[in-house]
């Protein structure tokens, strides 16, 4: 009797333990490589989530149809399981741990968010599997010393750099007197230390520094405060929420200010939400479509903006746009590897340099793409009110040029 | 720490203009929030939820075209009867029970609603504009929003009319009937049933109003409810049930002292120190009713 149970508990383990290595399978299956990806379907990341997915649908269906990825002579075409992650950094570790362990998937791609990246990468990093991400630019992502991360996208430290650097300028070289609000998250507190560096560098000085919380939806204070001490430029993030409470509140109270900068305007939609009262504000992107990089796959930025938009109903935000870059990026790495194995899929990765619609994509030790610089651009507005972003720095890729000091109020 | 709020005599004055027309739109949420604990015996987590949904309405709205001003008569009439319906799926079934239960149960509502209003309007934050411009005081030094004023405008016609309403029609007698004792208010022929349900429609179509309102003034978000729920809930406690002019006082209060609290202690401190006020109050009012209780021993 005990011999036997012994026995049955000895094949039932192996049983398990054998269809567990079936299941988890090498994924490449057939002709497919099958990718895995937790996205924001529901919950506060749920539209950012679905631009995210669009761009990846939109790559995959255009690498596949293009000719696929040909690796060791044979024709794959890409697949990518997605779960909801339901904008919840701990229902993504889970969904990755899935994804790897259970589905067996050997390559990601990125969730959207830095905080849900921060929460993936761990899981990723622990069983050697390469993710491409092209949603989180916290600065931390990339000092943690990752091997299998990569980001398409420029870190956030970097985002507004731009912007006081031609603030300076403007000023004759002189350092310019800043005034900055930052939301206590960990995005816009990156943006807020590239804001201290190019200060320092530049010899600026801040002379307000103020703090928003997750709730925000009045800034009062800090625009009352804005029209005591009179700085030069106004620097605001805080997601979408903070570009369209700044525009709101700084249009009604009349703030004159000579420059504004802030980031999420293009996911905010501020120049269709606010119209003229967004005007001159200057906004931090990852990408625009007037950009004249190039690829094979999509062209360059017009034909992919004109593409998505007959295929999603929409203008493509940069969010689509560098969730597009990292399948082009995969692909890549995939034919120079000529493998599918992790590590060497890895070092290919680590070796990539090429230059997509989005922009050059070269990735620096810690992951972050080094090659791509931010843009700038000008809420513009003509007479008859309909507003447009122009890119107006840096100036290589300006299709406007940029209009300084914004206008006083009274004298529009 | 920063103490420009006091250096500046037009700041001062600033602050507390924007604290008290904030103030205002607050105490109307509160008075709905009283209203129907005093009458229902029942704290509605969901306040800030209903608030939110009403934004929605007047944004749509405005969207469609039709000035978001409209929302304040439009948004109340529809919140009226998803008052009423909640009441009928939900809250009449923990209505006489514990007051815990009853949290539980608006708390379930309020994840519901969140995750609802996600779902139909998308997680982007939204606002609707009015065009109103801006009043200039004291040569232009202090700086009013009149969407601002507006707000504050309408939430006290709505407080009054409210109070007319409680004390000349039937409904109102009878919901005060009810208030002050539910079992002898049946016995003498009122049907208390109606009367919760009309009092969360009522409650409802406040939180609609004041939805509106923020709609035209700040932004909503389908995750930006509890934050009204907390303050509504701080200042029935503060001013008590059925006490509308303390409502209304502390009501302003707090705006002032949340405007105070965000220039002093910083904009990122302006929902922690409500929540901070909140734990001092409660624990304020503890040691009051337990020195009472002592005395009564």
């Amino acid at each position: 009797m005990k011999i036997k149970n012994i026995l049955i508990t000895f094949f039932s383990a192996i049983v398990i333990l054998f269809s567990t290595t079936v299941v988890s399978f090498s994924k490449v299956v057939g002709d497919k490589i099958i990718l895995g990806a937790a996205i924001s379907l529901t919950g506060k990341y749920s539209s950012n989530g679905v631009h995210t997915q669009n761009g990846y649908n939109m790559a995959v269906d255009r690498i596949n149809s293009m000719g696929g990825v040909k690796v060791g002579g044979k024709t794959y075409k890409f697949d990518i399981i997605y779960y909801d992650d339901e904008s919840n950094p701990k229902r993504a570790a889970q969904l990755a741990e899935r994804l790897i362990s259970q589905d067996g998937v050997e390559f990601m791609l990125g969730p959207y968010s830095s905080g849900l990246t921060k929460a993936i990468a761990p899981v990723t990093e622990k069983y050697g599997v390469p993710m491409v991400e092209a949603n989180g630019a916290s600065r931390s992502l990339f000092t943690k010393g990752y091997k299998y991360l990569f980001a398409v996208l420029a870190p956030a430290n970097l985002y507004l750099d731009v912007a006081i650097e031609t603030a300076v300028e403007l000023n004759g070289g002189k350092g310019v007197k800043i005034a900055q609000a930052f939301e206590q998250d960990a995005f816009s507190q990156d943006v807020r230390l590239g804001i201290l560096d190019a200060a320092e560098r530049t010899g600026s000085e801040i002379i307000i520094d103020d703090k928003l919380p997750k709730e925000l939806n009045d800034m009062a204070a800090t625009l009352v405060k804005v029209k005591q001490m009179k700085p030069d430029v106004l620097v605001v993030s805080g997601h979408t929420k903070g570009a369209l409470t700044a525009i709101r509140q700084i249009a009604e109270m009349k703030v004159d200010v000579p420059m504004l900068a802030m980031t999420h305007c293009d996911a905010a939609k501020l120049s269709k939400q606010h119209g003229k009262n967004s005007q001159y504000a200057l906004c931090a992107s990852q990408w625009h479509k007037t950009l004249t990089y190039k690829d094979d796959f999509f062209k360059d930025g017009m034909t992919y903006a004109a593409d998505f938009e007959k295929e999603f109903g929409y203008d493509p935000p940069y969010q689509s746009a560098e969730s597009s870059a990292a399948l082009l990026v995969f692909k890549d790495a995939f034919e120079r590897a000529n493998s599918f194995d992790q590590k060497k899929v890895r070092d290919a990765l680590a070796a990539t340099n090429m230059q997509t619609f989005y922009g050059n994509i070269k990735f620096a030790e810690g992951g972050q793409n080094v090659d791509k610089p931010m843009v700038l651009f000008q809420v513009m507005c003509d007479s008859s009110g309909k507003c447009e972003n122009k890119v107006v720095a840096p100036l290589k890729w300006a299709s406007a040029k940029l209009i300084h000091p914004i206008p006083k109020w009274s004298e529009r | 720490m920063d103490f420009m709020v006091f250096q500046y005599p037009m700041i001062t004055v600033q602050a507390c203009l924007d604290g008290i027309l904030l103030g205002v739109l607050f105490a109307l949420i509160a008075y709905g929030m009283a209203l129907q604990w005093g009458v229902m015996n029942i704290i509605n987590i969901a306040q800030g939820d209903l608030v939110i949904l009403g934004g929605y309405i007047a944004y749509f709205m405005y969207l469609y075209g039709i000035h978001p001003a409209w929302g304040v008569i439009v948004s109340p009439i529809i919140m009226y009867f998803v008052g009423v319906g909640i009441y009928k799926l939900v809250i009449n079934k923990v209505v006489d029970r514990d007051l815990f239960i009853s949290i539980l149960a608006t708390f379930g509502i309020s994840i519901l609603f969140m995750q609802l209003m996600n779902f139909a309007f998308g997680a982007d934050v939204v606002l609707a504009n009015s065009g109103y411009g801006t009043t200039f005081l004291f040569d232009s030094n202090v700086v009013l929003p009149n969407s601002k004023i507006f707000s504050a405008a309408i939430s006290i016609i709505f407080a009054i009319c409210l109070v007319i309403y409680m004390k000349k029609s039937k409904l109102g007698r009878a919901i005060r009937a009810t208030a002050q004792n539910a079992r002898a208010a049946k016995i003498l022929g009122v049907d208390t049933e109606k009367v919760y349900a009309a009092t969360f429609g009522i409650n409802a179509a406040l939180c609609g109003v004041a939805g509106a309102l923020i709609s035209i003034t700040f932004t909503i978000h389908p995750y930006m409810g509890l934050p009204y729920t907390i303050r509504s809930f701080m200042i029935v406690i503060v001013a008590g049930l059925g006490n509308l002019p303390g409502v209304a006082i502390s009501g302003m209060g707090l705006g002032v002292f949340e405007e105070f609290a965000d220039y002093i202690l910083g904009t990122e401190f302006r929902i922690g120190s409500v929540f901070l006020l909140l734990v001092l109050i409660l624990v304020y009012r503890r040691f009051k009713l337990s020195r009472k209780r002592e005395y009564l021993k």
